[in-house]
């Protein structure tokens, strides 16, 4: 139990790590930190590599957005399997629907709510 | 007519400084400066519903009061002259409409300050007007949401950036009456070092405070030894050690009577990085504490120099570099004058 | 031909001239808050799968997913998620819960140029590419492993 949680929080943050130095040694902008994570994580998946992370580490390859990349390139293989050709174009979207579409509810919602308010530093 | 092929225009009848105010947000309110400022903001948002109308409120506010510490009324009041940061500088020509006025308005991104100061001392050195006011400000959030990113994102800001001051200035210019005068005031060019990084901005507008106060030395045949302050607009604290730099290369050494508003305006807690920036800065540095302090006799001889660099998102994300620009004032105090003659 | 060499003199100048960051104190902070927020979602995990037996561990992975996304699009809402990302950088921008946070903040930002034109238009600005470019490489490992 609580060795799962090490492997956690070791895996998850080395991963957020790794974006740090990107951001500290090219100036990336967060999109783009994002984006090009979500490419090696699809990536990593379609080569078989990223599943051996996440049973190893669960939620702390989940979480990071690698694991979302990871969940577009599962979504089109398995939809593939089962309906072909049709599947590249379905799985993806499929896989990750929920989490696409809770963050714009979710978003749509709160700022009917509030605003932004001035950083203080 | 005066000397040609150069950039600084001597005033024969040099324009009275008689007013002046500065409105600022929170964060400014607990700088270095708080006790200079005539009024600080409880809330940034001024009372009003967006960033952008609190910024043109603040302008009304600082040109309004302006004018009561001039001891004028509107209807006084001949040209106003200002700009700032937003997309067609809307603040400005929005608070306009508040005063029945003529109004021009410019747009030198952070350089403003400088800008309306030199044409509106223009206008009255030519006696075409006999009462200016020149105003210029600049808000965090409508500056961040339209150059940056949104306010809520959790990004790190980059070590290089300055903060954009959240304030406004207005210097109300008259034909006479004032302890404090403009006696000439350099126009610059436009210059590009190749610079772009967006977050840079006191690398991208050195070069061109350098190319404008060597013209404005060349012209008058000063030193910089011969001015109390030289005090540059907002190129930070990485900028202004660029331009000490750029300056000893072309002979000019630039010592203790140099400063720059972008580095002093914020202390050290306020995690600003390079400092302030923005049209504000300039503009409520300028207004309140030198002021406050060639009022008081400390200092007699001021270089002005606003700077600005004149980006805009498209030009950026097009990957062009960034030009700068940086106009001079050479502000006097009048009764110093007197005594040296 | 003189400007270009003045140029590449000063960009080099400054370059030199920049303030090194105090680069591993960041890295720390990044990875002890992107390391804290995958144990919360191993958290609500555990908790989902102990609450229903009978959820496999895949949906309770979705779950925890909308959960995490819910918590960030609420702690940017009242203005806490920014004071984390100033502190924790890329430890709270790579989680999912930095994609939530890239979605709402624009969202509440443009809010005010109208809910069509400025809320919904906006919501994409810093997410969009992700999205995008997320699918289409599902589309090319898709393509590729069709004809494999």
């Amino acid at each position: 139990m609580l060795l799962t949680y090490l492997k956690v929080f070791l895996v998850g943050g080395f991963i957020c790590m790794l974006g740090q130095i990107l951001i500290i040694k090219t100036n990336m902008t967060s999109s783009r930190i994002l984006v090009l994570f979500v490419c090696i994580g699809a990536v990593m998946e379609a080569f078989g590599l990223y599943d051996p992370i996440v049973n190893f580490a669960s939620a702390g390859a989940t979480v990071p957005i690698t694991g979302f990349g990871r969940s577009l390139a599962k979504g089109a293989i398995e939809s593939i399997k089962e309906k072909g050709l049709l599947g590249v174009l379905t799985g993806g979207l499929t896989a990750t629907a929920g989490g696409i579409t809770g963050a714009v509810i979710f978003a749509y919602i709160f700022s009917l709510i509030f605003s932004s308010k001035t950083k203080k530093y | 007519m005066k000397k040609s092929r150069k950039q600084t225009i001597v005033f024969k009848n040099a324009p009275k400084i008689i007013g002046n105010y500065t409105i600022v947000g929170q964060k400014e309110g607990n700088s270095n400066f708080k006790n200079y400022f005539d009024y600080v903001l409880k809330n940034d948002l001024f009372g009003e519903k967006t960033f952008e109308n609190a910024e043109r409120k603040m302008l009304e506010h600082a040109i309004w009061n302006a004018l009561d510490n001039a001891h004028l009324d509107s209807k006084d009041l001949d040209l106003l002259i200002s700009g700032d940061l937003l997309n067609q500088i809307i603040s400005s020509s929005f608070a306009a409409r508040q005063f029945d006025v003529t109004y021009l308005g410019l747009y030198g991104a952070c350089s403003t300050m400088a800008e309306t100061l030199a044409v509106g001392s223009a206008f009255i050195d030519g006696n075409y007007f006999s009462k200016v006011a020149c105003a210029t400000g600049s808000h965090f959030s409508s500056a961040e949401r339209q150059y940056r990113f949104p306010l809520e994102l959790g990004n790190q800001r980059p070590p290089v950036s300055q903060w954009t001051v959240t304030g406004a200035g207005c210097t109300i210019l008259g034909d006479s009456g004032g302890d404090k005068e403009i006696v000439n005031a350099t126009f610059g060019k436009v210059t590009d070092f190749g610079i772009n990084d967006v977050n840079n901005m006191g690398a991208a507008m050195a070069p061109a405070a350098m190319s404008t106060l060597i013209a404005h030395f060349e012209d008058t045949k000063t030193t910089p030894e011969d001015y109390d302050l030289i005090l540059t607009g907002d190129l930070g604290k990485l900028g202004s050690e660029i331009l000490m730099d750029l300056m000893e290369n072309k002979g000019y050494k630039l010592k203790e009577n140099y400063k720059d508003c972008g580095q002093m305006i914020f202390n050290n807690n306020q995690k600003s990085y390079q400092g302030g920036s923005g049209a504000g800065c300039s503009a409520v540095i300028l207004n309140s504490y030198v002021m406050q302090k060639m009022k008081e006799g400390v200092y007699s001889r001021v270089l002005f120099a606003a700077t600005g660099a004149l980006l805009s998102t498209t030009s950026s994300q097009q990957g062009n570099t960034i030009p700068g620009i940086c106009h001079a004032v050479e502000i006097r105090n009048c009764a110093d004058k007197k005594e040296k003659k | 031909m003189d400007s270009i060499e003045r140029n590449k003199k000063y960009n080099a100048y400054v370059d030199a001239k920049k303030p090194q960051t105090k680069n591993f104190p960041t890295l720390i902070y990044a990875y002890l808050v992107g390391g804290f927020i995958c144990m919360i979602g191993q958290g609500i995990q555990d908790t989902l799968l102990a609450i229903f037996p009978t959820m496999s561990t895949e949906s309770a992975g979705a779950w925890m997913l909308i959960v995490l996304i819910f918590l960030a699009s609420f702690l940017t809402a009242i203005g806490v998620y920014d004071r984390i990302g100033v502190f924790a950088g890329a430890g709270s921008i790579v989680p999912i819960t930095g994609f939530s946070n890239s979605i709402t903040s624009p969202a509440m930002e443009f809010k005010k140029e109208g809910i069509i034109f400025g809320l919904c238009v906006k919501m994409f600005t810093v997410a969009g590419p992700v999205i995008v470019n997320g699918l289409a490489i599902s589309v090319i490992v898709g393509i590729i492993y069709l004809f494999l």
